[in-house]
C-alpha cells in the first residue's frame, strides 16, 4: 500500500534529447493511474523511470514516502507487466511466478502458497507445469500478471500489457485487470496509447504529449472539459470537431460573449451535434454537405464539409482535417451523401480554446 | 513450386548419386583396405569387397601399434585427440560465452574497442601466428603437454561472435524482468541466458570439436614424444617409413577410427540442433 509521487521529473538522454520535460503528479494509495498519449510522448519512458529501468536525470520519484531514484528495481517494491510479457521461455509457469520470490530467499512453503493463490485468482491452476510457448496469448498475459501478483508489491506497473492481444480478448482482459486491481487494492500505473483503455481503466488519467503532461484528472472531467485542443482531439473517438473562430458565421452566432472574442478555436464533440432544422438559440448551427457516412449499427457517423472552410489535411494525427465536421447520431438512419444538413449544438456543450490551442476558455 | 516431372527427378538423383559416389568412394576404399592384410593392399589390385583380416587389423591398430617399435597404439592417440578436441571445444565455449556476455550486456570503457580487438583475431589463425605462439608455449614449458595442445587453439573470435549475435536476439525485457525479479548479473546469466543458449552451445561444440580433432600443424609442431601425438598426426607418421613397407592396412584402420568420434558428435548433437530449431521462442 503506497502512493507514488513524481516531483519535477526530467529525463535527458546522452545525445541531448529531452524525453521527459518536468513532470509532477501524485497517484494516491490504491488508485489506478493511466498514462496515455501518442507514440513517442514519453509515457513508457516515465513508467520505466518509476520501475528503475531508466535513470532519472533530475527530480524525485517517491514510492510510499521513500525517494527511490537511486534504488535498484528489485528493491523498489514494484512489479511490472511488460508489453511482450517477458516470460522466461525455459521456465514453467510455476517457476516464472516463483523466480522472483526465490531470488528474495522466501521460504518454499510461502512461495508455494502465493503461487497457488495467484494461479487460482487467474485460473492458471491447470497450467502451472507448462512452458510459456504452450500457452495462448491471453494465458501468457495472465502468467505475466501472476508474476506481478505473487510479489505483493506496493505498486503495479503496466507497460501496454494488452496491445499484443486481439480486440475481443483485449476487452475481456481490460475488465479483468480492473477487477483484479480493485480486489487487491494495489496502487497501479498503466501505460497505453489506446484512449478507450485509458478512459475505462483510470481513476486518474494523465494525458501526455511531447514529454509533458497536458492534463491530469478524472477521465470524465477530462472528457468533458479538455484543457487543450490536443487533449480534446486525443480523448474521444471520433475526435472532437475543432473549428477556427474567425469573423465568419460561427463567430457571429456567438456574438455577445466576451469569451468568444478572446478565443480562436471552437470545439464540439460529434455526439453533441444534433441534426435539426431549427436554429439553436444561444448555441451554434453548422450548415454541412454530407461527404461520407459510416454506419456501425448502434450509431452512425456523418462526415460533413462546411462551405466556407478550405479543405485540407489534418495538422496532427488524430485530428480532423480543416473544414470537416463529424456528427454522431444514434441509430442507422442517416441523410444521403451530398445532402445539405444543419447540425446544431447547445451552448453548454461548446468548448472554446485560445488560438494556439494551449488554453481552454470558459464560455 | 516446381512442377513435378519424372525427368527432373531422374536427373536430380543422377547428379546426387554421382556426388555421393565421389565423396563416399574413398571412404569406402579406406574401410575395405582396413580389412585386408598388408600384402593384398600393397599388391596393386585393390579388392572392392571386405577381406578377412578386420579384427586382427583393428586389434593391432588400437592396442599394439605398428610394427615399428616407436609407434604408439591408436587407442592412446584417440585418447589424446579426444582430450585436446574436447578441451578446445569446452574452453572456447567457456571463454566465448563470457566475453560475449560482457560485450553485449555491460557498459564499460572501451567496450567497442574490446569487441573489435576480439573481432580482429579472426584474421589471425594459428597458422599465421605460429612462430610467436610456439615461442610463448615453449617458454611456458608447455611443449608435449595437453595444455600446450589446447590453450593456443582456444583463443579466437568465432565463438564470441556467435554468442554475441545470439544474445542480441534475446529481448531486453527479459533482462529487465530479471532485474525486477531481483536477479543480479550472475543470476541472469546462469538462470536465464545459459538455458536459452543451450542450442547455440551445442552448435559451437560440434564445430569446435571437429576443428580441434582435425588439427594437424599445431600438434605436429609441439609434440615430440609419441605418447603426446594426436591421431591425425599419428596417421601421417605411420606412413613415413624409411626401410620398410608402410602398413597401409593399419593406417586405413586408424583413419576409419579417426573418423568415428566426430561422426558420433555430429550424430548425437544433431538431436539438440533439431530440438533447438523446433523450439525457437524467446
Amino acid at each position: 500500500m503506497a502512493n507514488v509521487v513524481l516531483r519535477n521529473v526530467r529525463k535527458t538522454y546522452a545525445g541531448g534529447f529531452e524525453a521527459i520535460k518536468g513532470i509532477n503528479f501524485e497517484v494516491g494509495d490504491g488508485q489506478f493511474c493511466v498514462l496515455v498519449g501518442p507514440s513517442g510522448c514519453g509515457k513508457s519512458t516515465l513508467l520505466r523511470m518509476v520501475a528503475g529501468l531508466e535513470t532519472v536525470t533530475s527530480g524525485e520519484i517517491d514510492i510510499g514516502g521513500r525517494i527511490v531514484n537511486a534504488i535498484e528495481p528489485a528493491d523498489r517494491d514494484i512489479a511490472m507487466v511488460f508489453q511482450n510479457y517477458a516470460l522466461y521461455p525455459h521456465m514453467s509457469v510455476y517457476n516464472n511466478m516463483a523466480y522472483g520470490l526465490r531470488n528474495r530467499g522466501m521460504p518454499k512453503p510461502e512461495i508455494e502458497s502465493r503461487v497457488q493463490d495467484a494461479a487460482r485468482i487467474l485460473e492458471l491452476g491447470a497450467m502451472l507445469d507448462r512452458k510459456p510457448r504452450q500457452l495462448s496469448g491471453g494465458q501468457r498475459q495472465r502468467v505475466a500478471m501472476g508474476r506481478a501478483i505473487v510479489r505483493q508489491p506496493k505498486v503495479f506497473l503496466f507497460d501496454e500489457p494488452l496491445s499484443n492481444l486481439d480486440a475481443k480478448l483485449r476487452i475481456a482482459m481490460r475488465v479483468e485487470i480492473r477487477k483484479l486491481q480493485r480486489r487487491l487494492n494495489t496502487t497501479s500505473i498503466y501505460v497505453t496509447h489506446d484512449q478507450l483503455e485509458a478512459m475505462t481503466l483510470a481513476d486518474i488519467l494523465v494525458v501526455m504529449n511531447g514529454g509533458q503532461v497536458e492534463q491530469i484528472g478524472n477521465p470524465l472531467d477530462i472528457y468533458q472539459k479538455p484543457a487543450t485542443t490536443f487533449v480534446a482531439s486525443f480523448i474521444g473517438a471520433p475526435p472532437m470537431n475543432l473549428l477556427p473562430l474567425r469573423s465568419d458565421e460561427i463567430k457571429s452566432q456567438l456574438e455577445g460573449s466576451a469569451a468568444a472574442n478572446e478565443a480562436g478555436l471552437l470545439g464540439i464533440r460529434p455526439e453533441d451535434l444534433v441534426i435539426s432544422s431549427d436554429s439553436a438559440a444561444g448555441g451554434i448551427a453548422l450548415d454541412l454537405t454530407v461527404e461520407a457516412i459510416e454506419r456501425v449499427g448502434a450509431e452512425t457517423f456523418i462526415y460533413g464539409s462546411r462551405r466556407h472552410e478550405a479543405q485540407g489535411v489534418a495538422a496532427n494525427p488524430g485530428e480532423l482535417p480543416p473544414g470537416e465536421v463529424i456528427v454522431r447520431i444514434p441509430g442507422a438512419i442517416a441523410p444521403a451523401i451530398g445532402e445539405r444538413i444543419r447540425a446544431v449544438a447547445p451552448r453548454e456543450k461548446l468548448h472554446l480554446f485560445s488560438v494556439d490551442g494551449r488554453k481552454r476558455i470558459e464560455l | 513450386m516446381v512442377e513435378h516431372r519424372p525427368w527432373n527427378d531422374i536427373i536430380a538423383y543422377a547428379i546426387l548419386t554421382f556426388g555421393v559416389f565421389i565423396v563416399a568412394f574413398p571412404v569406402y576404399l579406406a574401410m575395405i583396405a582396413s580389412t585386408h592384410d598388408a600384402v593384398t593392399v600393397i599388391g596393386g589390385n585393390m579388392p572392392l569387397l571386405p577381406g578377412g583380416h578386420t579384427l586382427e587389423n583393428y586389434y593391432r591398430a588400437i592396442f599394439v601399434g605398428g610394427s615399428h617399435a616407436s609407434r604408439e597404439p591408436v587407442g592412446h592417440l584417440l585418447l589424446n585427440s579426444f582430450i585436446s578436441a574436447t578441451g578446445i571445444a569446452v574452453g572456447k565455449i567457456f571463454i566465448s560465452i563470457l566475453s560475449a556476455y560482457a560485450v553485449v550486456y555491460f557498459r564499460f570503457p572501451f567496450r567497442k574497442a574490446a569487441f573489435w580487438i576480439i573481432f580482429v583475431t579472426l584474421m589471425l589463425p594459428v597458422e599465421v601466428r605460429i612462430y610467436p605462439t610456439y615461442k610463448v608455449v615453449s617458454d611456458l614449458h608447455m611443449l608435449d603437454t595437453y595444455a600446450g595442445l589446447i590453450l593456443p587453439l582456444i583463443a579466437s573470435a568465432t565463438g564470441t561472435l556467435l554468442f554475441r549475435q545470439f544474445f542480441m536476439t534475446v529481448p531486453d525485457e527479459l533482462l529487465e524482468a530479471s532485474r525486477i525479479d531481483g536477479a543480479g548479473p550472475f543470476r541472469f546469466f546462469w538462470d536465464t541466458l545459459l538455458p536459452l543458449s543451450v542450442t547455440t552451445i551445442a552448435a559451437l561444440f560440434v564445430i569446435q570439436f571437429i576443428y580441434g580433432w582435425n588439427q594437424y600443424l599445431w600438434p605436429l609442431l609441439i609434440t615430440t614424444q609419441d605418447s603426446m601425438q594426436t591421431i591425425v598426426t599419428g596417421i601421417k607418421k605411420m606412413l613415413t617409413t624409411t626401410d620398410e613397407l608402410a602398413e597401409w592396412q593399419l593406417a586405413m584402420a586408424t583413419a576409419v577410427l579417426a573418423m568415428l568420434p566426430p561422426v558420433a558428435v555430429v550424430v548425437f548433437m544433431q538431436r539438440l540442433f533439431v530440438r533447438g530449431l523446433v523450439e525457437t521462442e524467446k
